[in-house]
C-alpha cells in the first residue's frame, strides 16, 4: 500500500515536472514575442483578474501567469502530499523549497512587470526558473522507486571520478544558461554564451565519454549519456539556428514565426540539456564510489544513504 | 585549490568583459563656457537642404496584424512598416537631421505646446519624433483597441502605461537629452516609434519630401548630423555666418545598413 501510494506521489511529481517545461515554453513565449510588458500592472491584468481583451501579446503574457498558477498550486499539492506520505528529510526539503522557489518567482515576475529593468530583472527571472525546474527534476528523480532500490555501488578507480566529472557539467550548463539568459535579455552580448557554448561542449563529451568507457555495462547510465549527448546535440543545432534567426530578424517589424520557434526551442531544450545533465549526474552519485572514499558506504544503497 | 578558485574567477571576469557592449546615446551638446545666453536672433541664420535615398528601396515585408481584428479591420490593404519611407525623386522620410557639435552656450526655452504622438491604426504617428528636454510629449489612442505604451529612455527612468481606448492622452517629458528613444507597443509588437529629445530647438524631421530647415541658428561651424533608422547616421560640417543660409544635402545609399 505504501509503496503504491509513493508510486503516485512519484507519477504526480513527473506531472509537476512535465508543467513547468511547459511553463517554460510559455515564458520563452512571451520574451520571443516581447510581450513581456503588455500587460503593465500585476497581480491583476488590466485591473481585472481575467484581462478584458486577450489580443496581440496580452495572450502570451498573461497565458504564461494562468500556467505559472498551474505550476503554483501543483508544486504546493506536492509539498504538502510529501509531507504527508514521505518519511525522508531531504524529500520534506525538496518539496519545500520548489514551493518557496515557485512563489519567489512570482513575485520576481511580478518586480520585472512593475518595476522593469529586464536586464536585470527578467535575467534573473529566467535563471531563477531553471533552478527551480532543476529542484522539482532532482526531486521527481529522488522519489522515483529505482532511486529507493537496493542498488550495487560500482568503484570509479579514476580521477577525475564520473561523480566529478557529471557535477561540474551541470555547473557549467548552468552557468551557460545564465550567459544565454543575459544574452536573451540585453544584459550581454552573445560572446559570453558562444565560449560557454565550446565550455559545455568539452565537458559533455568529456564528462559523458568517461561514464560510457568505466561503467558502460550499466543501463541506467548508458541511457543517461545518450540523452545527454542527444539533448546537446540537438541544443547545438537550435543554438546556431536560433542565431541566425535573431540577426536575420533584425529588418522584421515584428518576431516571425521562424524566429520565435527556433528561440523558444533553444530556451527549451537548453533546459533539458540542464536536467539530463542532472539525472546523469545524480544517476552517478547514486551507482558509483570513488575509490578513493574512505567513507563507510555501504555496498547496497539503503534510503537513508540516498539521501547523501 | 584557491589557484584555482582564482582561475575561474579570472575566466568568469573575461566572459563578462568580452560580452558588455552598451552605446551611449546621448545627443551631443556644444561645450559651455560662462554663463548661457539667449541667441541674437538679429545675427541667426538658417541651414537647410534635402536628404534622398540612392538606389532602390528595401522590400519590407507587410505587417501581419492578425493577432487584433481591430487593426486588421482598419486597414484593407496591406501596411508596410515605416523603416524606410520614400517620397519623390528618392526623398528620404523620417530622417532626424540635428547640430550635433559646435552650438556655443546659449539658453533655450523649451516649447509649452506639446509634440503629439498619436495611435492610429495600430500605427504610431509619426513614426519619428524630435522634441526638446522638458517640452511635453502627448500620446494619444485613437484606436478602438487598447494599446501599452512603452518608452525606454537610457538616460531616464522608462514607462509603461496601459491606453484604452477613449482614455484620456498620456503626457511624459523627458529630462535629458537622448537620440532614438525606443517606444513601443508590447501588445501590437509592429509598432514602434522613436523620440529624439534635444538640448536647443536646432533639429528637423524629414517629411515625404526629404526636405529640412534648422532655423535660428546662431553663427558659427557645425556639424549637422542625420539620422536614419536603418541607414544609421551621416554628418556634415557647415559653416555659417551671420544672417547667413547654407544648403546641405545628404544622401544615403540603399544598399547600405542593416540588409
Amino acid at each position: 500500500m505504501a509503496s503504491e501510494q509513493n508510486r503516485w506521489l512519484y507519477r504526480f511529481s513527473v506531472i509537476t515536472s512535465l508543467s513547468i517545461v511547459l511553463l517554460l515554453i510559455a515564458g520563452g513565449l512571451v520574451t520571443s514575442n516581447n510581450a513581456g510588458d503588455s500587460v503593465p500592472d500585476w497581480p491583476l491584468a488590466y485591473h481585472h483578474l481575467i484581462p478584458p481583451h486577450l489580443i496581440g501579446g496580452i495572450r502570451f503574457e498573461y497565458g504564461h501567469r494562468v500556467v505559472a498558477g498551474l505550476v503554483a498550486v501543483l508544486t504546493l499539492i506536492l509539498a504538502v502530499w510529501i509531507q504527508a506520505r514521505e518519511k525522508r528529510p531531504l524529500a520534506w526539503k525538496l518539496g519545500w523549497t520548489a514551493l518557496g522557489l515557485v512563489v519567489a518567482q512570482a513575485v520576481l515576475g511580478g518586480i520585472r512587470v512593475l518595476d522593469g529593468y529586464p536586464a536585470i530583472t527578467a535575467t534573473a527571472h529566467a535563471i531563477l526558473a531553471q533552478i527551480f525546474f532543476l529542484t522539482v527534476v532532482g526531486l521527481t528523480i529522488y522519489l522515483s522507486p529505482w532511486w529507493r532500490r537496493d542498488l550495487e555501488l560500482h568503484q570509479d578507480a579514476s580521477s577525475p571520478s564520473v561523480r566529478s566529472l557529471t557535477a561540474w557539467t551541470t555547473a557549467v550548463i548552468f552557468v551557460q544558461l545564465i550567459l544565454g539568459a543575459c544574452f536573451r535579455h540585453g544584459a550581454l552580448g552573445i560572446m559570453p554564451h558562444m565560449i560557454g557554448a565550446a565550455a559545455v561542449a568539452v565537458m559533455v563529451v568529456w564528462a559523458g565519454r568517461a561514464v560510457k568507457k568505466r561503467f558502460g555495462a550499466i543501463r541506467q547510465l548508458r541511457t543517461g549519456v545518450a540523452l545527454l549527448h542527444s539533448f546537446f546535440g540537438v541544443q547545438i543545432l537550435l543554438g546556431g539556428a536560433a542565431y541566425w534567426a535573431v540577426l536575420a530578424a533584425a529588418d522584421d517589424a515584428q518576431p516571425t514565426f521562424t524566429y520565435v520557434s527556433l528561440t523558444v526551442a533553444h530556451v527549451l531544450f537548453g533546459a533539458l540539456l540542464f536536467a539530463s545533465s542532472l539525472l546523469l549526474t545524480l544517476l552517478c552519485f547514486r551507482v558509483t564510489r570513488p575509490a578513493h572514499s574512505t567513507a563507510a558506504e555501504p555496498v547496497s544503497a539503503s534510503p537513508q544513504k540516498a539521501s547523501v | 585549490m584557491k589557484s584555482r578558485r582564482l582561475r575561474l574567477l579570472g575566466f568568469l571576469c573575461v566572459l563578462v568583459v568580452a560580452g558588455c557592449g552598451h552605446q551611449q546615446k546621448r545627443a551631443q551638446e556644444g561645450a559651455s563656457t560662462g554663463p548661457a545666453q539667449p541667441v541674437n536672433s538679429a545675427t541667426s541664420g538658417t541651414i537647410s537642404g534635402k536628404v534622398t535615398l540612392s538606389g532602390a528601396p528595401p522590400t519590407l515585408r507587410p505587417i501581419n496584424m492578425g493577432t487584433d481584428p481591430n487593426c486588421q479591420a482598419a486597414h484593407p490593404d496591406p501596411v508596410k512598416p515605416e523603416e524606410v519611407v520614400t517620397g519623390p525623386n528618392g526623398a528620404l522620410a523620417n530622417v532626424v537631421v540635428y547640430i550635433k557639435s559646435g552650438l556655443g552656450n546659449y539658453s533655450f526655452v523649451a516649447p509649452k505646446a506639446p509634440v503629439v504622438l498619436d495611435q492610429k491604426g495600430c500605427m504610431y504617428e509619426p513614426h519619428v519624433l524630435g522634441l526638446m528636454v522638458g517640452q511635453p510629449m502627448e500620446v494619444k489612442n485613437d484606436d478602438p483597441t487598447t494599446h501599452n505604451v512603452h518608452a525606454m529612455p537610457s538616460d531616464d527612468s522608462g514607462w509603461n502605461k496601459s491606453q484604452p481606448p477613449g482614455a484620456a492622452p498620456i503626457e511624459q517629458t523627458f529630462d535629458h537629452p537622448e537620440l532614438a528613444i525606443p517606444i513601443q507597443c508590447n501588445i501590437h509588437p509592429w509598432m514602434k516609434s522613436y523620440a529624439f529629445v534635444f538640448a536647443n530647438p536646432y533639429f528637423a524631421v524629414t517629411p515625404s519630401t526629404g526636405t529640412f530647415e534648422l532655423k535660428g541658428v546662431p553663427p558659427g561651424t557645425y556639424t549637422i548630423e542625420a539620422w536614419q533608422g536603418k541607414y544609421g547616421a551621416q554628418d556634415q560640417t557647415v559653416t555659417l555666418g551671420a544672417r547667413g543660409s547654407k544648403q546641405i544635402s545628404f544622401t544615403f545609399e540603399a544598399g547600405s545598413g542593416a540588409d
